[in-house]
Protein backbone atom coordinates (compact mmCIF):
# COMPACT_ATOMS: atom_id res chain seq x y z
CA UNK A 1 0.00 0.00 0.00
CA UNK A 2 1.39 3.37 -1.01
CA UNK A 3 0.29 6.74 0.16
CA UNK A 4 -0.31 8.84 -2.94
CA UNK A 5 1.18 12.24 -3.49
CA UNK A 6 -0.79 15.23 -2.24
CA UNK A 7 -2.24 13.78 0.96
CA UNK A 8 0.30 14.33 3.72
CA UNK A 9 1.26 17.56 5.45
CA UNK A 10 4.65 19.25 5.13
CA UNK A 11 6.05 18.22 8.56
CA UNK A 12 5.14 14.55 7.94
CA UNK A 13 6.67 14.63 4.46
CA UNK A 14 9.82 16.27 5.80
CA UNK A 15 10.06 13.80 8.71
CA UNK A 16 9.67 10.85 6.35
CA UNK A 17 12.31 12.25 4.01
CA UNK A 18 14.80 12.71 6.85
CA UNK A 19 14.21 9.21 8.28
CA UNK A 20 14.45 7.57 4.86
CA UNK A 21 17.62 9.48 4.03
CA UNK A 22 19.17 8.35 7.33
CA UNK A 23 18.08 4.74 6.88
CA UNK A 24 19.29 4.64 3.29
CA UNK A 25 22.61 6.21 4.30
CA UNK A 26 23.16 3.57 7.01
CA UNK A 27 22.12 0.81 4.58
CA UNK A 28 24.48 2.07 1.87
CA UNK A 29 27.34 2.47 4.33
CA UNK A 30 27.00 -1.14 5.43
CA UNK A 31 26.85 -2.28 1.83
CA UNK A 32 30.12 -2.97 0.05
CA UNK A 33 30.55 -3.48 -3.67
CA UNK A 34 30.79 -7.26 -3.23
CA UNK A 35 27.20 -7.42 -2.03
CA UNK A 36 25.73 -4.67 -4.15
CA UNK A 37 24.80 -7.03 -6.96
CA UNK A 38 22.86 -9.27 -4.57
CA UNK A 39 21.01 -6.31 -3.11
CA UNK A 40 20.11 -5.04 -6.62
CA UNK A 41 18.74 -8.41 -7.61
CA UNK A 42 16.71 -8.73 -4.42
CA UNK A 43 15.45 -5.20 -4.92
CA UNK A 44 14.24 -6.29 -8.35
CA UNK A 45 12.72 -9.44 -6.80
CA UNK A 46 10.91 -7.26 -4.26
CA UNK A 47 9.48 -5.26 -7.17
CA UNK A 48 8.35 -8.49 -8.84
CA UNK A 49 6.74 -9.66 -5.57
CA UNK A 50 4.57 -6.56 -5.62
CA UNK A 51 3.17 -7.75 -8.96
CA UNK A 52 2.19 -11.17 -7.58
CA UNK A 53 -1.47 -11.31 -6.67
CA UNK A 54 -2.51 -13.93 -4.15
CA UNK A 55 -6.18 -14.82 -3.67
CA UNK A 56 -7.76 -13.77 -0.36
CA UNK A 57 -11.48 -14.32 0.09
CA UNK A 58 -13.35 -13.07 -2.97
CA UNK A 59 -10.53 -10.73 -4.09
CA UNK A 60 -6.77 -10.78 -4.18
CA UNK A 61 -3.91 -8.87 -2.59
CA UNK A 62 -0.45 -8.21 -3.89
CA UNK A 63 2.54 -9.29 -1.86
CA UNK A 64 4.94 -6.89 -0.17
CA UNK A 65 7.36 -9.20 1.64
CA UNK A 66 9.21 -6.43 3.46
CA UNK A 67 9.85 -8.73 6.43
CA UNK A 68 11.43 -11.31 4.15
CA UNK A 69 13.73 -8.74 2.57
CA UNK A 70 14.68 -7.48 6.05
CA UNK A 71 15.57 -11.02 7.15
CA UNK A 72 17.71 -11.62 4.07
CA UNK A 73 19.43 -8.24 3.65
CA UNK A 74 19.33 -6.64 7.13
CA UNK A 75 20.09 -2.92 6.76
CA UNK A 76 20.64 -3.48 3.04
CA UNK A 77 16.85 -3.84 2.78
CA UNK A 78 16.51 -0.10 3.31
CA UNK A 79 18.12 1.08 0.06
CA UNK A 80 16.72 -1.98 -1.74
CA UNK A 81 13.13 -1.04 -0.81
CA UNK A 82 13.65 2.66 -1.54
CA UNK A 83 14.99 1.75 -4.99
CA UNK A 84 12.08 -0.61 -5.68
CA UNK A 85 9.61 2.12 -4.67
CA UNK A 86 11.39 4.63 -6.90
CA UNK A 87 11.11 2.17 -9.78
CA UNK A 88 7.39 1.80 -9.10
CA UNK A 89 7.02 5.57 -9.29
CA UNK A 90 8.89 5.63 -12.60
CA UNK A 91 7.06 2.67 -14.13
CA UNK A 92 3.53 2.96 -12.78
CA UNK A 93 3.49 6.44 -11.19
CA UNK A 94 2.45 4.84 -7.85
CA UNK A 95 3.51 6.99 -4.93
CA UNK A 96 5.61 9.94 -6.03
CA UNK A 97 8.88 11.80 -5.64
CA UNK A 98 7.96 13.89 -2.62
CA UNK A 99 6.08 11.17 -0.74
CA UNK A 100 8.87 8.64 -1.41
CA UNK A 101 10.44 9.55 1.93
CA UNK A 102 7.33 8.59 3.88
CA UNK A 103 6.57 5.51 1.76
CA UNK A 104 10.20 4.41 2.03
CA UNK A 105 10.24 4.68 5.80
CA UNK A 106 6.83 3.09 6.37
CA UNK A 107 7.87 -0.01 4.43
CA UNK A 108 11.64 -0.23 4.89
CA UNK A 109 11.72 0.78 8.58
CA UNK A 110 9.58 -2.16 9.80
CA UNK A 111 11.33 -4.48 7.31
CA UNK A 112 14.77 -3.72 8.74
CA UNK A 113 13.50 -3.84 12.33
CA UNK A 114 11.80 -7.23 11.85
CA UNK A 115 14.85 -8.51 10.01
CA UNK A 116 17.17 -7.55 12.86
CA UNK A 117 14.84 -9.01 15.51
CA UNK A 118 13.93 -12.30 13.84
CA UNK A 119 17.08 -13.19 11.90
CA UNK A 120 18.86 -14.77 14.91
CA UNK A 121 15.87 -17.12 15.40
CA UNK A 122 16.57 -18.74 12.04
CA UNK A 123 19.57 -20.57 13.47
CA UNK A 124 17.22 -22.70 15.59
CA UNK A 125 15.05 -25.68 14.72
CA UNK A 126 12.67 -25.82 11.77
CA UNK A 127 9.79 -24.90 14.03
CA UNK A 128 11.63 -21.81 15.24
CA UNK A 129 12.36 -20.88 11.64
CA UNK A 130 8.68 -21.14 10.81
CA UNK A 131 7.67 -18.98 13.77
CA UNK A 132 10.36 -16.40 12.98
CA UNK A 133 9.27 -16.27 9.33
CA UNK A 134 5.60 -15.85 10.19
CA UNK A 135 6.23 -13.18 12.82
CA UNK A 136 8.64 -11.24 10.57
CA UNK A 137 6.11 -11.18 7.71
CA UNK A 138 3.16 -10.40 9.98
CA UNK A 139 4.78 -7.67 12.04
CA UNK A 140 6.53 -5.97 9.13
CA UNK A 141 3.13 -5.55 7.48
CA UNK A 142 1.43 -4.64 10.77
CA UNK A 143 4.00 -1.95 11.57
CA UNK A 144 3.86 -0.63 8.00
CA UNK A 145 0.08 -0.25 8.20
CA UNK A 146 0.47 1.35 11.65
CA UNK A 147 3.06 3.83 10.36
CA UNK A 148 0.92 4.67 7.32
CA UNK A 149 -2.01 5.27 9.66
CA UNK A 150 0.21 7.44 11.88
CA UNK A 151 1.43 9.44 8.87
CA UNK A 152 -2.18 10.08 7.86
CA UNK A 153 -3.26 10.95 11.41
CA UNK A 154 -0.33 13.31 11.96
CA UNK A 155 -1.14 15.09 8.69
CA UNK A 156 -4.76 15.68 9.58
CA UNK A 157 -6.51 14.57 12.76
CA UNK A 158 -9.65 13.91 10.72
CA UNK A 159 -7.92 10.88 9.20
CA UNK A 160 -8.08 9.02 12.53
CA UNK A 161 -10.96 6.71 11.69
CA UNK A 162 -9.81 6.22 8.10
CA UNK A 163 -6.40 5.20 9.46
CA UNK A 164 -8.06 2.75 11.87
CA UNK A 165 -10.06 1.29 9.01
CA UNK A 166 -6.87 0.93 6.97
CA UNK A 167 -5.18 -0.98 9.80
CA UNK A 168 -8.15 -3.33 10.33
CA UNK A 169 -8.66 -3.96 6.61
CA UNK A 170 -5.00 -4.99 6.35
CA UNK A 171 -5.35 -7.73 8.96
CA UNK A 172 -5.89 -10.50 6.37
CA UNK A 173 -2.95 -9.12 4.37
CA UNK A 174 -0.76 -9.36 7.48
CA UNK A 175 -1.68 -13.01 7.93
CA UNK A 176 -0.99 -13.79 4.25
CA UNK A 177 2.35 -11.95 4.45
CA UNK A 178 3.18 -13.97 7.55
CA UNK A 179 2.28 -17.28 5.90
CA UNK A 180 4.13 -16.55 2.67
CA UNK A 181 7.23 -15.29 4.51
CA UNK A 182 7.13 -18.41 6.70
CA UNK A 183 6.99 -20.75 3.69
CA UNK A 184 9.67 -18.84 1.76
CA UNK A 185 12.02 -18.83 4.77
CA UNK A 186 11.71 -22.58 5.36
CA UNK A 187 12.07 -23.17 1.60
CA UNK A 188 15.26 -21.10 1.45
CA UNK A 189 16.66 -22.75 4.59
CA UNK A 190 16.28 -26.08 2.83
CA UNK A 191 17.26 -25.14 -0.73
CA UNK A 192 19.93 -22.47 -0.38
CA UNK A 193 20.73 -21.67 3.25
CA UNK A 194 23.50 -19.21 2.23
CA UNK A 195 20.82 -16.69 1.30
CA UNK A 196 19.80 -16.58 4.97
CA UNK A 197 23.49 -16.65 6.02
CA UNK A 198 22.86 -19.96 7.76
CA UNK A 199 25.90 -21.82 6.42
CA UNK A 200 28.51 -20.17 8.63
CA UNK B 1 3.67 -5.85 -18.14
CA UNK B 2 6.75 -3.87 -17.13
CA UNK B 3 7.79 -1.50 -19.87
CA UNK B 4 8.29 2.19 -20.51
CA UNK B 5 5.55 3.04 -23.00
CA UNK B 6 5.90 6.81 -22.56
CA UNK B 7 9.67 7.00 -22.92
CA UNK B 8 9.80 6.89 -26.71
CA UNK B 9 8.80 9.95 -28.68
CA UNK B 10 10.23 13.10 -30.15
CA UNK B 11 8.32 15.88 -28.40
CA UNK B 12 9.80 18.81 -26.55
CA UNK B 13 9.60 16.80 -23.33
CA UNK B 14 11.37 13.73 -24.66
CA UNK B 15 14.27 15.80 -26.00
CA UNK B 16 15.08 17.62 -22.76
CA UNK B 17 17.96 16.65 -20.53
CA UNK B 18 16.96 14.22 -17.76
CA UNK B 19 18.56 16.26 -14.97
CA UNK B 20 16.53 19.31 -15.92
CA UNK B 21 13.34 17.25 -15.96
CA UNK B 22 14.13 15.69 -12.58
CA UNK B 23 14.62 19.09 -10.96
CA UNK B 24 11.49 20.49 -12.64
CA UNK B 25 9.36 17.50 -11.60
CA UNK B 26 10.60 17.71 -8.00
CA UNK B 27 9.89 21.47 -7.80
CA UNK B 28 6.37 21.26 -9.24
CA UNK B 29 5.49 18.13 -7.21
CA UNK B 30 6.70 19.81 -4.03
CA UNK B 31 4.61 22.94 -4.51
CA UNK B 32 1.52 20.94 -5.45
CA UNK B 33 2.00 18.45 -2.61
CA UNK B 34 2.19 21.23 -0.04
CA UNK B 35 -0.57 23.54 -1.27
CA UNK B 36 -3.78 23.65 0.71
CA UNK B 37 -6.04 25.76 -1.49
CA UNK B 38 -8.30 24.65 -4.29
CA UNK B 39 -7.29 27.51 -6.53
CA UNK B 40 -3.61 26.49 -6.50
CA UNK B 41 -4.37 22.77 -6.83
CA UNK B 42 -6.70 23.29 -9.79
CA UNK B 43 -4.37 25.78 -11.52
CA UNK B 44 -1.43 23.39 -11.00
CA UNK B 45 -3.46 20.46 -12.25
CA UNK B 46 -4.44 22.37 -15.42
CA UNK B 47 -0.82 23.37 -16.07
CA UNK B 48 0.50 19.83 -15.58
CA UNK B 49 -2.33 18.42 -17.70
CA UNK B 50 -1.29 20.79 -20.50
CA UNK B 51 2.31 19.63 -20.09
CA UNK B 52 1.11 16.05 -20.36
CA UNK B 53 -0.84 16.82 -23.54
CA UNK B 54 2.25 18.48 -25.04
CA UNK B 55 4.22 15.28 -24.40
CA UNK B 56 1.70 13.46 -26.66
CA UNK B 57 1.20 10.28 -24.61
CA UNK B 58 -0.94 7.30 -25.58
CA UNK B 59 -4.25 8.43 -24.05
CA UNK B 60 -5.58 4.92 -23.62
CA UNK B 61 -2.58 4.03 -21.50
CA UNK B 62 -2.85 7.26 -19.54
CA UNK B 63 -6.44 6.47 -18.61
CA UNK B 64 -5.39 3.01 -17.43
CA UNK B 65 -2.66 4.54 -15.26
CA UNK B 66 -5.10 7.10 -13.86
CA UNK B 67 -7.17 4.24 -12.46
CA UNK B 68 -4.12 2.70 -10.77
CA UNK B 69 -3.02 5.99 -9.26
CA UNK B 70 -6.49 6.75 -7.93
CA UNK B 71 -6.95 3.54 -5.91
CA UNK B 72 -5.80 5.37 -2.79
CA UNK B 73 -7.96 8.37 -3.68
CA UNK B 74 -10.90 5.99 -3.99
CA UNK B 75 -10.22 4.71 -0.47
CA UNK B 76 -10.19 8.31 0.74
CA UNK B 77 -13.52 9.07 -0.94
CA UNK B 78 -14.96 5.95 0.69
CA UNK B 79 -13.81 6.85 4.18
CA UNK B 80 -13.31 10.59 4.68
CA UNK B 81 -16.87 11.85 3.98
CA UNK B 82 -18.21 9.31 6.49
CA UNK B 83 -15.56 9.61 9.18
CA UNK B 84 -14.06 13.11 9.01
CA UNK B 85 -16.59 14.82 11.27
CA UNK B 86 -16.99 18.60 11.50
CA UNK B 87 -20.00 20.84 11.92
CA UNK B 88 -21.41 20.93 8.38
CA UNK B 89 -23.07 17.73 7.30
CA UNK B 90 -25.07 16.54 4.35
CA UNK B 91 -27.63 13.89 5.18
CA UNK B 92 -28.42 11.12 2.72
CA UNK B 93 -31.03 8.66 4.02
CA UNK B 94 -29.01 6.98 6.78
CA UNK B 95 -25.59 8.55 6.11
CA UNK B 96 -24.26 11.81 7.48
CA UNK B 97 -21.62 13.06 5.06
CA UNK B 98 -19.11 15.55 6.41
CA UNK B 99 -18.68 18.59 4.15
CA UNK B 100 -15.11 19.07 5.40
CA UNK B 101 -14.37 15.45 4.55
CA UNK B 102 -15.76 15.85 1.04
CA UNK B 103 -13.78 19.07 0.56
CA UNK B 104 -10.54 17.42 1.70
CA UNK B 105 -11.13 14.34 -0.45
CA UNK B 106 -11.73 16.56 -3.50
CA UNK B 107 -8.60 18.62 -2.80
CA UNK B 108 -6.52 15.46 -2.43
CA UNK B 109 -7.91 14.07 -5.69
CA UNK B 110 -6.97 17.22 -7.62
CA UNK B 111 -3.47 17.33 -6.07
CA UNK B 112 -2.76 13.64 -6.59
CA UNK B 113 -3.78 13.77 -10.24
CA UNK B 114 -1.94 17.03 -10.87
CA UNK B 115 1.29 15.52 -9.58
CA UNK B 116 0.59 12.34 -11.55
CA UNK B 117 0.33 14.37 -14.78
CA UNK B 118 3.57 16.15 -13.93
CA UNK B 119 5.45 12.89 -13.27
CA UNK B 120 4.05 11.40 -16.47
CA UNK B 121 5.06 14.43 -18.57
CA UNK B 122 8.50 14.90 -17.05
CA UNK B 123 9.78 11.58 -15.73
CA UNK B 124 8.00 8.94 -17.79
CA UNK B 125 9.31 10.61 -20.95
CA UNK B 126 12.85 9.56 -19.97
CA UNK B 127 14.14 6.01 -19.87
CA UNK B 128 14.92 4.62 -16.42
CA UNK B 129 18.56 4.23 -17.45
CA UNK B 130 18.93 7.93 -18.17
CA UNK B 131 17.04 8.81 -14.97
CA UNK B 132 19.55 6.72 -12.98
CA UNK B 133 22.51 8.46 -14.59
CA UNK B 134 20.76 11.82 -14.23
CA UNK B 135 20.34 11.27 -10.47
CA UNK B 136 24.03 10.41 -10.20
CA UNK B 137 24.97 13.64 -12.00
CA UNK B 138 22.71 15.55 -9.60
CA UNK B 139 24.82 14.30 -6.72
CA UNK B 140 22.84 11.31 -5.42
CA UNK B 141 25.03 8.59 -3.82
CA UNK B 142 26.78 6.48 -6.43
CA UNK B 143 25.84 3.21 -4.75
CA UNK B 144 22.16 4.15 -4.72
CA UNK B 145 22.19 5.07 -8.43
CA UNK B 146 24.00 1.84 -9.17
CA UNK B 147 21.33 -0.07 -7.25
CA UNK B 148 18.61 1.70 -9.23
CA UNK B 149 20.25 1.02 -12.59
CA UNK B 150 21.02 -2.57 -11.81
CA UNK B 151 17.66 -3.44 -10.27
CA UNK B 152 16.09 -1.94 -13.37
CA UNK B 153 18.35 -4.02 -15.60
CA UNK B 154 17.49 -7.25 -13.77
CA UNK B 155 13.81 -6.55 -13.21
CA UNK B 156 12.74 -8.00 -16.53
CA UNK B 157 14.92 -11.07 -16.11
CA UNK B 158 13.53 -11.85 -12.67
CA UNK B 159 9.98 -11.20 -13.78
CA UNK B 160 10.50 -13.62 -16.65
CA UNK B 161 11.99 -16.24 -14.33
CA UNK B 162 9.02 -15.95 -11.99
CA UNK B 163 6.57 -16.23 -14.86
CA UNK B 164 8.38 -19.24 -16.26
CA UNK B 165 7.99 -21.00 -12.92
CA UNK B 166 4.36 -19.93 -12.67
CA UNK B 167 3.68 -21.22 -16.18
CA UNK B 168 5.25 -24.56 -15.29
CA UNK B 169 3.05 -24.75 -12.19
CA UNK B 170 -0.05 -23.94 -14.23
CA UNK B 171 0.83 -26.61 -16.77
CA UNK B 172 0.86 -29.06 -13.89
CA UNK B 173 -2.71 -28.06 -13.09
CA UNK B 174 -2.11 -25.43 -10.40
CA UNK B 175 -5.07 -23.09 -10.00
CA UNK B 176 -5.00 -20.49 -7.21
CA UNK B 177 -7.66 -20.70 -4.51
CA UNK B 178 -8.06 -19.75 -0.87
CA UNK B 179 -6.08 -22.71 0.39
CA UNK B 180 -2.88 -23.29 2.27
CA UNK B 181 -1.67 -25.22 -0.77
CA UNK B 182 -1.96 -22.06 -2.90
CA UNK B 183 0.01 -19.98 -0.41
CA UNK B 184 2.67 -22.65 -0.13
CA UNK B 185 2.92 -22.92 -3.92
CA UNK B 186 3.28 -19.16 -4.37
CA UNK B 187 5.90 -19.11 -1.61
CA UNK B 188 7.90 -21.85 -3.23
CA UNK B 189 7.64 -20.19 -6.64
CA UNK B 190 8.86 -16.92 -5.19
CA UNK B 191 11.49 -18.70 -3.08
CA UNK B 192 12.82 -20.38 -6.21
CA UNK B 193 12.86 -16.97 -7.93
CA UNK B 194 15.01 -15.69 -5.05
CA UNK B 195 17.35 -18.66 -5.35
CA UNK B 196 17.75 -17.98 -9.06
CA UNK B 197 18.27 -14.26 -8.41
CA UNK B 198 20.93 -15.05 -5.82
CA UNK B 199 22.85 -17.32 -8.17
CA UNK B 200 22.45 -14.89 -11.04
CA UNK B 201 23.81 -12.06 -8.86
CA UNK B 202 26.90 -14.16 -8.18
CA UNK B 203 27.46 -14.88 -11.88
CA UNK B 204 26.85 -11.29 -12.99
CA UNK B 205 29.19 -10.00 -10.28
CA UNK B 206 31.97 -12.35 -11.36
CA UNK B 207 31.46 -11.48 -15.03
CA UNK B 208 31.61 -7.76 -14.25
CA UNK B 209 34.75 -8.11 -12.15
CA UNK B 210 36.37 -9.90 -15.08
CA UNK B 211 35.54 -6.91 -17.26
CA UNK B 212 37.23 -4.53 -14.85
CA UNK B 213 34.15 -3.23 -13.02
CA UNK B 214 35.06 -0.71 -10.32
CA UNK B 215 31.64 0.31 -9.01
CA UNK B 216 30.71 2.78 -11.73
CA UNK B 217 28.52 2.38 -14.76
CA UNK B 218 29.48 4.73 -17.54
CA UNK B 219 26.63 6.10 -19.68
CA UNK B 220 27.39 6.43 -23.37
CA UNK B 221 24.94 9.16 -24.29
CA UNK B 222 25.05 11.88 -21.67
CA UNK B 223 25.78 15.24 -23.20
CA UNK B 224 25.73 18.29 -20.92
CA UNK B 225 22.46 20.25 -20.85
CA UNK B 226 22.19 22.77 -23.70
CA UNK B 227 20.61 26.21 -23.95
CA UNK B 228 17.16 24.78 -24.64
CA UNK B 229 17.45 22.63 -21.49
CA UNK B 230 18.30 25.61 -19.31
CA UNK B 231 15.44 27.56 -20.85
CA UNK B 232 13.12 24.63 -20.08
CA UNK B 233 14.42 24.50 -16.51
CA UNK B 234 13.70 28.22 -16.05
CA UNK B 235 10.13 27.73 -17.29
CA UNK B 236 9.57 24.80 -14.92
CA UNK B 237 10.96 26.78 -11.99
CA UNK B 238 8.84 29.79 -12.94
CA UNK B 239 5.75 27.56 -12.93
CA UNK B 240 6.66 26.30 -9.45
CA UNK B 241 7.34 29.84 -8.22
CA UNK B 242 4.04 31.06 -9.66
CA UNK B 243 2.16 28.25 -7.90
CA UNK B 244 4.07 28.85 -4.66
CA UNK B 245 3.29 32.57 -4.83
CA UNK B 246 -0.37 31.88 -5.51
CA UNK B 247 -0.35 29.45 -2.60
CA UNK B 248 1.07 32.09 -0.25
CA UNK B 249 -1.43 34.66 -1.50
CA UNK B 250 -4.35 32.27 -0.86
CA UNK B 251 -2.93 31.38 2.57
CA UNK B 252 -2.65 35.05 3.60
CA UNK B 253 -6.08 35.99 2.35
CA UNK B 254 -7.76 33.26 4.43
Amino acid sequence: MHISEGILSAPVLAGGAVLTTLGTAVGLKKLDYDRIMTVSLFSAAFFVASLIHVPVGPGSVHLLLGGLLGIILGWGAFPAIVVALALQTIFFQYGGMIVLGVNGFTIAGPAVLCGLIFRPWLKGSRKQQMIAGFLAGFFAMFLSALLIGAALYLSDRGFLRAAGLLLVSHLPVMIIEGLITMFVVTFLAKVQPEILSLNN
Amino acid sequence: MIDEPFASGSTLFHKRDTRVKLVGAAAISLVLALCSSFLVAVTGCIITAMMLILSKPDLKLVSKRIIGVNIFTFFIWLTLPLTYGGSETLTFSMFNLSMDGIRLAALITVKTNGIFFCILALLATSTTASLGHGLEKLGFPKKLCFLLLFSYRQLFVINQEYHRLLRAAKLRGFSPANTMHTYRTYSHLFGMTLVKSWNRAERVHQAMLLRGFNGRLIPLNQSPPGKADYFFLIIMLLISLFLAGLSLFCYNSL
